[in-house]
């Protein structure tokens, strides 16, 4: 319950807070929806009434503000409570001291004599949605889509294959022959199956651990490779380090190092695919850490101000680099967050890639046809170190990543689910592991025996068209290098 | 190697307060000269004789006497000078830099979908500085959207956005605010198209004053010229005259890179003469090129944006002098119209620079580098600098007038440069 110190009134008022479209609802309507299961993809987050965006401007005649708001770009806002039926201000009379409400900016609020702050944390945390248990067993009576054979086999396939890319770059990387990586471990499941849920169009914002997005939607291995090499194939022009990926044919926006820029970029991505009236989404991930940033929360907002088709999908796996959860934030997770801004919100398990699936499914079909963004907060862990230039054991103990590697990896539980199913066996998943081996340890071979890209590709695509100082830059490094050719190093072409 | 260097003595302001109100002369704009030694003076009361002892040093450095290289100015001057040449053509109309900017942005969000106006105030009310009047009413809030004031927050939504294929303009109500949205403008849009070979490129323009405007205080004075001209990737226009507005603004508009676009307040009410081919919807300014306001033969005189105003009354008053000024109006910080820049000193051989920045790593620091590199050997004289006074601009008018550069700061320069001795400071 929101407020911790109703006292004699507390039913009077509960009774009012119940039959009144009021954020207080929100709590209330959270336990009962937690009984209803047909409620858990959806909480409570949005404003009452409709609200023109420029209602606070005093000066502005609001029936003109209410009338031009509403064309084809507005959506109202719909309900997203399962009290909706039971909320009928005509209940009360309007008329009495104790019904007064404040006809502020924004919709009704309606007053109470009781003193009593809303507490800074809920006694229950919000639930969160799972389909497999612990050992990928399907619960009963779970909301799931059922997914074919086929899309499970490659699902788990690709979750293999990722785990593998992961394996060989990394130990790539500690053999001196990258310069630098960061793996996925442990976040297989969101990667791959929260890819499988979205469209080819549907538009990625990545932060940087989500290559199985790029991997699903059929980026080969073999650019992989090139990327991490830095060569002239690379369609970087290596102009960037290893695992900054980008493609514009697999709609996956280029991997930027700046923590949760893509945030706000995925916004206006999605604001505007609703320009254009696009059938797809925009999806960007982050970490727990990226959601403390300015970035993050000015998104969030401006996201639910302008009702934009966008999934912000929330990777909370508990450490950023060093600081874990408990020193990162104090809120509910970062699922709370949502409803803040008015943005419906679920708290999913990050490690089920089918509670995964269908809840992308869902928000991407909310997005599409509400014209809402909509929070995935995908709860998981970092079982690998943050990056290749991170050793993690020396701030957490080997126990806990030992026991998130067991049992809980992503991995191995679906895999338990797909051979209950009769999909998938041990032949089949050595014979997988094998042939990836292989084909990864060859794109490595193949990147590393290719060469780096030529000087020209250092000075293009700084502007649409290349500028004339550095065609004199251009000219005077071809020149320079002519003249002293031993000191230029011999693998780099002209 | 820098002699007679002050910078670490605090400027003493109650010598002012003792001075009459009506004080015609700025005490503290810095006036940087180069020359084979740096000297780096805080004009102060004694500067003068300073000045004196110096102006001798030089002329025996070039193995001539002041007096000598005075006489050889004078003799220039008899030799009939041209007359000032504007270049507006015959106009019948006028138009203020307001209009200008209101109607470049009519013109191009009607031509083109895509493009969409994004700010705090822009819509409702109209513009901050009424800037985007006009346009709610005429397109709607999906294209012209109000922001809740984050700016890093509708920097990066507006980036985000282009990264799709819109292009948007963003408007920041002074570019004091868009050191919140800084990383947006550089990491994600400058250098977008590079770092993703080519894949991405953001056809954004981020928009508002810059510099100062009348008592606005040190958080809002400050000039964002040099900061954005000095990264690749970013193209940095200065628009003076409405001309330049209209033209320079659909250019931006129009072009695949970003844009910063830096406009300034009180420019916005003034009035320029607009020619017809300027009030055509299809005109468009060449980005890169700088333009020669007023043609001249003995100094040539760079600035950009309000300067240019001041330089050219500058050069009226060195006309009747018989120093016969060239003004450039860069219209563009980057890229800098070297090749303009350079023939002109070619011509003149003598340079002074304006700027209302801050002068260290100012404008006018990379101008005189490119001047210093490309004809060195035509100089006949050390480059002025002028810039605005180095330090956070204050509030008090009379302080406010003396933080920035003054007609009179350009003349004395002028005169400088043309070896006339003239007072260092407005003290004499």
């Amino acid at each position: 319950m929101a407020s911790s110190s109703l006292t004699k009134s507390k039913t009077s008022i509960i009774h009012h807070l119940k039959s009144t479209k009021f954020p207080l609802l929100y709590f209330t309507n959270h336990t009962s929806s937690i009984r209803n299961s047909h409620n858990l993809l959806h909480t409570i987050s949005s404003p009452p009434l409709p609200v023109p965006r420029c209602a606070t401007s005093s000066r502005i005649n609001p029936f003109i503000v209410f009338s031009r708001c509403f064309e084809s770009v507005c959506v109202g806002r719909r309900l997203h409570s399962a009290a909706s039926a039971s909320n009928d201000v005509r209940q009360f009379p309007a008329e009495a001291p104790s019904q007064q409400v404040l006809d502020f900016p924004g919709g009704k609020v309606k007053f109470t004599p009781k003193l009593a702050f809303t507490s800074g944390s809920t006694e229950e945390r919000v639930p969160c949605y799972r389909v497999l248990d612990d050992s990928g067993q399907p619960i009963i009576d779970s909301d799931s889509l059922k997914i074919s054979k086929e899309l499970a086999v490659k699902m788990y396939s690709d979750m293999v294959t990722l785990e593998v890319m992961d394996t060989i770059f990394y130990e790539a990387q500690r053999q001196g022959r990258i310069s630098f990586y960061a793996t996925t471990m442990g976040e297989e499941a969101i990667n791959i199956a929260s890819a499988a849920a979205l469209h080819n169009d549907d538009f990625v914002f990545p932060q940087y651990r989500e290559p199985g997005v790029l991997l699903w939607r059929g980026f080969p291995l073999q650019e992989f490779a090139h990327q991490c090499f830095g060569n002239k194939y690379d369609n970087g022009k290596g102009r960037q380090m290893p695992i900054h990926y980008g493609s514009r044919k697999h709609n996956y926006f280029t991997v930027a190092s700046t923590v949760a820029t893509q945030i706000p970029h995925a916004v206006g991505a999605a604001y505007s695919l609703k320009m254009e009236k696009q059938d797809s989404c925009v999806i960007t991930y982050f970490g727990d850490g990226g959601s403390s940033t300015a970035d993050f929360h000015a998104a969030v907002n401006f996201a639910a101000v302008l009702e934009v088709p966008v999934i912000f999908f929330c990777r909370n796996n508990g450490w950023a680099i060093s600081t874990p959860i408990n020193e990162q934030l104090r809120s509910d997770g970062i699922v709370v967050r949502g409803k803040a801004y008015g943005v419906p919100s679920i708290r999913i398990d990050g490690n089920d890639a089918l509670a995964i699936y269908s809840a992308v499914h869902k928000a991407r079909k909310m997005a599409i046809e509400e014209q809402t963004p909509v929070l995935i907060e995908a709860l998981t862990y970092r079982t690998g170190h943050h990056s290749t230039s991170d050793d993690s054991t020396k701030y957490r103990s080997i126990d806990e990543i030992e026991q998130w590697r067991g049992g809980q990896n992503p991995v191995k539980r679906f895999r338990k689910w797909m051979e209950s199913k009769g999909w998938w066996s041990d032949e089949a998943e050595s014979e997988h592991h094998c042939s990836t081996r292989k084909q990864l340890s060859q794109a490595i071979q193949a990147a590393e025996q290719v060469e780096k890209p030529t000087i020209a590709d250092m000075f293009n695509d700084v502007y649409d068209v290349l500028p004339k100082n550095l065609m004199e830059q251009e000219a005077f490094i071809r020149k320079t290098i002519k003249k002293h050719t031993q000191d230029y190093p011999s693998d780099v072409p002209l | 190697m820098y002699n007679c260097h002050r910078s670490d003595r605090s400027i003493d302001f109650s010598h002012q307060l003792l001075l009459p109100a009506s004080y015609p002369h700025s005490v503290f704009a810095i006036i940087v000269n180069h020359n084979s030694f740096f000297f780096l003076f805080y004009p102060v009361f004694q500067g003068e004789k300073m000045w004196g002892i110096l102006s001798q040093k030089l002329g025996a450095a070039r193995g001539l006497s002041s007096q000598v290289v005075g006489n050889y100015v004078l003799r220039l001057r008899l030799a009939p000078s041209a007359m000032p040449m504007r270049h507006y053509s015959s106009a019948t109309k006028e138009m203020t830099v307001r209009d200008a900017l209101n109607s470049a942005l009519d013109e191009e969000m009607a031509a083109d979908p895509n493009v969409f106006v994004m700010g705090e105030e822009v819509g409702e009310y109209q513009g901050a500085y009424k800037i985007t009047k006009g346009l709610l009413d005429k397109y709607g809030p999906e294209r012209v959207v109000d922001t809740p004031i984050t700016e890093a927050g509708f920097a990066g939504i507006g980036v985000g956005s282009a990264y799709h294929g819109l292009r948007p303009v963003i408007e920041f109500m002074t570019f004091n605010f868009s050191m919140q949205a800084i990383d947006h403008i550089i990491n994600s849009a400058a250098k977008s198209n590079y770092m993703s070979a080519g894949q991405i490129n953001v056809p954004i323009v981020f928009r508002g004053p810059n510099g100062p405007a009348a008592g606005v205080g040190a958080q809002h004075s400050q000039c964002y010229g040099a900061w954005y001209g000095s990264v690749p990737g970013l193209k940095v226009l200065v628009p003076y005259s409405s001309e330049d507005a209209r033209g320079l603004l659909k250019a931006a508009i129009r072009d695949p890179d970003p844009v910063v676009f830096l406009e300034n307040e009180l420019l916005y009410g003034e009035t320029f003469p607009i020619s017809a081919e300027a009030l055509d919807s299809s005109f468009c300014l060449p980005i890169g090129k700088a333009k020669i306001e007023r043609e001249g033969k003995d100094i040539t005189i760079t600035a950009f944006s309000k300067m240019v105003g001041y330089a050219l009354k500058a050069a009226e008053i060195l006309e009747k002098e018989g120093i016969n000024a060239e003004v450039i109006n860069l219209r563009s910080i980057r890229p800098l119209d070297r090749a303009t820049i350079n023939a002109s000193v070619r011509k003149t051989n003598r340079l002074v620079t304006v700027e209302e920045g801050f002068p260290q790593h100012g404008v006018g620091a990379e101008i005189c580098a490119t001047v210093v590199e490309d004809s060195f050997g035509y100089l006949d004289a050390p480059v002025e600098r002028i810039a605005g006074a180095d330090v956070p601009t204050p509030y008090a008018a009379n302080l406010e007038r003396m933080a920035f550069p003054q007609i009179e700061d350009i003349v004395r320069a002028a005169k400088r440069a043309c070896y006339r001795s003239v007072p260092m400071a407005a003290s004499a």
